[in-house]
Formats: structure tokens, sequence, C-alpha cells
């Protein structure tokens, strides 16, 4: 198998180079707008795109669509509305000059592993979110493409329906021998799926890593958010801590070996047993608090608190290659 | 009904009546008019019969080329981004604007026994349009391809491009796309287009006559009959023109999903 070496520019886009090893998952997460389904079309063609995308020997970008071998499950699924689920997942092996019987064979059998073979004659129409999911990534893998590229493969699914289909889609990621991106904006597709995380920050690679360090030590506040970790720059460095680990007070807290920051309360919310502030500060931060204190300090929004952190309670790391 | 946001005022509903009555009075009055014990034999008369014979087999043929020629250009200009793209959108919808006696004029200059494309044709052939069943067809395609053209392309407009980017990552070709997903797709409107155009054609009269005049057996078509009978046989002509009316109002009916479903 071949690894895929790419440097993508879209204008006005995403400008990323990454690397990609035969039988990866990559994740890419970023906020919307960071480039991210941008990335995913470059590689499938479908926008225009400088740049080089190796696949081995081939520069993927120099192979028209139709031959790229290039598998994308788009957001919203996109199936064929006038095939049944059995036609779309044969479509692509009957477009490139498989008979009917062999096509739909293989349909059946890409069905069959996604446990939706008694779903085979039903139109788009007739399948539920989840099911339709299951059929689009069923379509492009049964062109066995070298990559295969995700384009959001939970949103819009309900939650149940997202853990099942997750659990689901790993397990086909992991049997499968090519390349995958997959294009997230949820932690949890990034730290389960994943080999390793790309995050994309306005245009441009802010971190590349395994997902449990891009999770414990976050270079953007995007993931920073996602993982539930505050983030701050100071001097060179970030310095990231969990929301439990601030103090909250109405007056400024003593004693020289804390961080502290002050600002209004923006908004309070019930997070497990505890309830969670979001304060204006520069940056803005979470902190976790007990009911009891809350109702003590007399804290809503508007309110203006001040927060403090131990400097032993927090992790401090550099905050190069961010790609700036 | 209830109309919550008030009376409809008077200075709309008076123009609105009036509009509706002027489109139905003269279809009632023609019908009211018909004699019907002639009718059966109006309709049964030799010229008759050839006249509907050939406008059938005319506007059927020509919306089979309008098809064959039209869908093609349409995806060209729905689909296939390239210079000129607008100018060629423009140019298509002139044979709808133009008078067809003007379209008439217009295919006499090309087709005709000393036209552009005629003479040379002529000269190797020994084949003209003009004056012939051919040349019917050629003006019948000539005035429904932009009906056809302009219905089919809004079609294919309004189906999402995003299906053809599918089809294309999954290996087919733009020819596979276009035959197993694109019209597929907008195949309610392509099949709109196409009773459009097959009813203009029927109901062409001055681009025929102008190009071919008004032959029974080869040229004469419903319209053209109908024009010639009344001035000899006013009873006949309506008659004839029942015919014609039931005809359209079967196109209407085939259509109802389209433009009359909506409430």
């Amino acid at each position: 198998m071949r690894r895929l070496v790419a440097d993508l520019h879209v204008a006005d886009r995403v400008r990323a180079a990454f690397t990609v090893e035969p039988g990866e998952v990559l994740a890419v997460i970023g906020p919307n707008g960071a480039g991210k389904s941008s990335l995913l079309h470059a590689l499938a063609g479908l926008v225009d795109v400088d740049g080089t995308a190796h696949l081995g020997g081939t520069d993927l970008l120099a192979v028209p669509v139709r031959e790229r071998r290039v598998g994308l499950v788009f957001q919203g699924q996109l199936l064929f509305p006038h095939l049944t689920a059995l036609d779309n997942v044969a479509f692509g092996r009957r477009a490139r000059g498989e008979d009917r019987r062999a096509a739909e064979a293989v349909a059946r059998d890409w069905l069959e592993r996604f446990g939706i073979s008694d779903l085979a004659d039903r139109k788009p129409h007739e399948l539920s979110g989840g099911q339709a999911q299951r059929v689009a990534i069923a379509r492009s893998l049964a062109t066995d493409p070298d990559v295969l590229l995700l384009d959001e493969p939970f949103t819009g699914l309900d939650v149940s329906v997202q853990v099942a289909l997750r659990i689901e889609l790993g397990r086909h990621l992991r049997d499968f021998p090519g390349i995958a991106l997959l294009v997230t904006h949820d932690a949890i597709d990034a730290l389960t799926l994943a080999d390793r995380v790309l995050v994309l920050d306005d245009g441009r690679v802010a971190q590349v890593g395994p997902p449990a360090e891009v999770a414990a030590e976050p270079r953007t506040a995007h993931v920073a958010r996602l993982v539930g970790l505050n983030l701050v720059p100071q001097g060179g460095e970030l310095i990231s801590f969990t929301p439990d680990a601030v103090t909250v007070s109405l007056s400024e807290p003593e004693g020289s070996s804390r961080l502290r920051w002050h600002g209004p309360i923006a908004t309070l919310a019930p997070h497990g047993d505890a309830v969670r502030l979001l304060v204006h500060a520069s940056p803005d931060l979470l902190a976790d608090v007990t009911p009891a204190a809350a109702t003590e300090l007399e804290l809503v929004p508007g309110r203006e608190v001040w927060l403090s952190a131990k400097a032993t309670a927090v992790s401090r790391y550099g905050a190069r290659d961010t790609g700036r | 009904m209830k109309d919550r946001l008030g009376r409809p005022p008077a200075l709309l509903m008076v123009p609105a009546a009036l509009a509706a009555l002027l489109l139905l009075v003269p279809p009632v009055a023609m019908v009211a008019s018909t004699s019907w014990s002639q009718l059966p034999e109006h309709l049964t008369s030799r010229v008759a019969l050839d006249a509907l014979r050939l406008s059938l087999v005319t506007s059927t043929v020509a919306i089979v080329f309008c098809l064959v020629l039209g869908l093609p250009l349409a995806w060209l200009l729905a689909r296939v981004d390239f210079r000129g793209r607008g100018a060629l959108r423009a140019l298509v919808t002139v044979p709808l604007v133009l008078p067809p006696v003007v379209a008439g004029v217009a295919l006499r200059s090309a087709f005709g026994r000393t036209g552009l494309v005629g003479e040379p044709l002529l000269a190797w052939t020994g084949f003209a349009f003009p004056f012939t069943t051919y040349g019917v067809v050629l003006a019948h395609v000539f005035v429904s391809m932009p009906f056809v053209v302009i219905a089919i392309e809004g079609a294919l407009r309004s189906a999402d491009p995003r299906y053809d980017d599918a089809a294309a990552t999954l290996g087919a070709t733009r020819w596979t796309t276009f035959r197993r997903v694109t019209v597929p797709l907008a195949l309610p409107g392509v099949v709109a287009g196409t009773v459009l155009g097959w009813a203009r054609s029927l109901g062409e009269f001055g681009a025929t006559i102008t190009f071919n005049g008004n032959y029974p057996g080869t040229t004469q078509t419903m319209p053209t009959l109908i024009y010639v009978t009344r001035q000899a046989d006013q009873d006949a002509a309506l008659s004839l023109s029942l015919v014609m009316l039931v005809v359209s109002i079967g196109v209407l009916v085939a259509l109802r999903d389209h433009w009359l479903g909506t409430p």
C-alpha cells in the first residue's frame, strides 16, 4: 500500500500539507469555515486546487475525478433519490463497467456487512438518517477506493444512532486497507476513530498528532473547547487546565502562586453535578463550581467575578507548530 | 375560506375577474356554437382525417427531433461552463419571441430552394424542404425546440448538480452520469417540456404555411385546414377547432401535476 503525501491550496479556503500512512485514519477537525470540507473536496477533485497529492508515485490532482479511486461520503449523503439502496451501492461498480449481476452481488455483500440487506429495495426517502448514512458509506466502499473521505458522517443523526454508527464505522475503518480522512466537529469522533488528528484553524494546519496528545495539549481555542479545557496563551507558551481546577471568588484572590483573571459571567448551566460558568475574561474561560457555592456567591449572568487557578494545576507547553 | 389579511380589494378583484372571463368565454362560445349534428360528418371527411393524421405525425416526429437534439443542448446550457453560454441561451430563445410568419420567412432564407443551406442541399441531393411533409416537420422543430430546451434546462438546473459530483467520484463518465443520474432526476421537467413542445408543434400555423404552403395530404395540418375551411364553411371550422380544443385540454390534464398541482 502507498502513503498519501499532500500539499493542497484551495484559494481563499485552505492551505495544508500533511501525510497519511496506508491503513491510517486521519481526523480533520476545526471550526466552521476552517476549510475542512474544502480539503476533502480538493482531494476528491470537486474544487479547483493548487499543489500536489501524491499517492505512491501518482499525483491524484492530475487524475480525472472519475479515475481517482477517491471515495467521498458527502455531508447529507447525496444518495441518488431515484435508485434503490442496492442500486446506489452498485452504481460505482456498474459505472466502471462491471455487469449488473456482479455489481449487485458486491453491493448486496456491502449492505450485508452494514446489517441493512433487508433495505436493499428501499428508495432513499424510505430510509432513516442512520440507514441512509450506512448506504452512503457502503456506496463509497463498494468501489474499493484507495482513499476514503468522510465529510461529517454523523451530522444530523440522533445521538443514539450516532453512537451505534460510530462503533460500526470504527470496525469498517479498521478493516479498510486504504487511507481514510474523516472530517468532524465532534471531539469524540476524533478520539475514537482516528489514528491521528489534524487541526485546521482559519485555513491552516494548527496541530497534528495522536488524538490523546491533541486532546491533552490543544493548541487552538476550538479544540480546547471541544475537549472542555481552558486554553490561555501566556508569553510564548500555552497553558491549559480543566474547568474544575478554577476557583471562583468575588474579590481578588490572595497568593502569588495563583494565576488570576477577571470578568463578567456570560452564562451558567448545569454540568454533571456542578454548575459550569462561562466567563468573559480575556480569553473566555470555563469554571465549574458546586451548586451550593453558586447560590452562596449569588452567581448570575453579568456578575463580575475573579477566577484563579493554582500554577501547579495547569499544564504548560510550547505554542509552536501552530503553522502561523 | 377565511381571509385573515382582510377582504381582497376590488381594485384587484375586478381586473382578475375580467382576465378570467376573457380567457374562458371564447373557448366556451366555440363549444356552444358547434353544430353537434354535423360534427361526425365534418370530422370524418377525407380532408379532415388527412389533416389530423398529418398534424399528429409531423408533431410527433418533430418532438422526437426536439428531444434528441434539444435535451443535449439543454444539458450543455445547464451543466457545462463555457464562454458564450449566456449568449447561446439568449439566441436559443429567439424563435420563442419571433412572429411565426417571420420564422417561416427565416426558414425560407435558410432551407428554401435558393436558401443558404437549401441551395447546396438541392444541388447535391436533389431534395428541397419547402412544400413537403419534411418541411412541415422542420418548421415544427424550429418553433418547438426553444420550448423544449428552455423547459428542460430549467428542470436540469433545479436538479442538484452535486449528484453529478457524487456520480463522478464513484467513477461514472459524464455520459453515464447524464443517462443514469441527471436525466432521471429531471424527468418530470423533461416530460413537461416535451409535452409542451408537442402542443406548440400541433398548433403551429404561421411558420408552416409560410414555409410549406397548404397542400392537402402533404403540408396541410389541422391549423391550416381550419384557417382555409373557415372562409367557406364556418360550421366545419368549428368542428375541427373542437378537436384541437380537446387535444389542448388533454395536454393540460397530462401536465396537471406540474402546473395545476400547486395550490
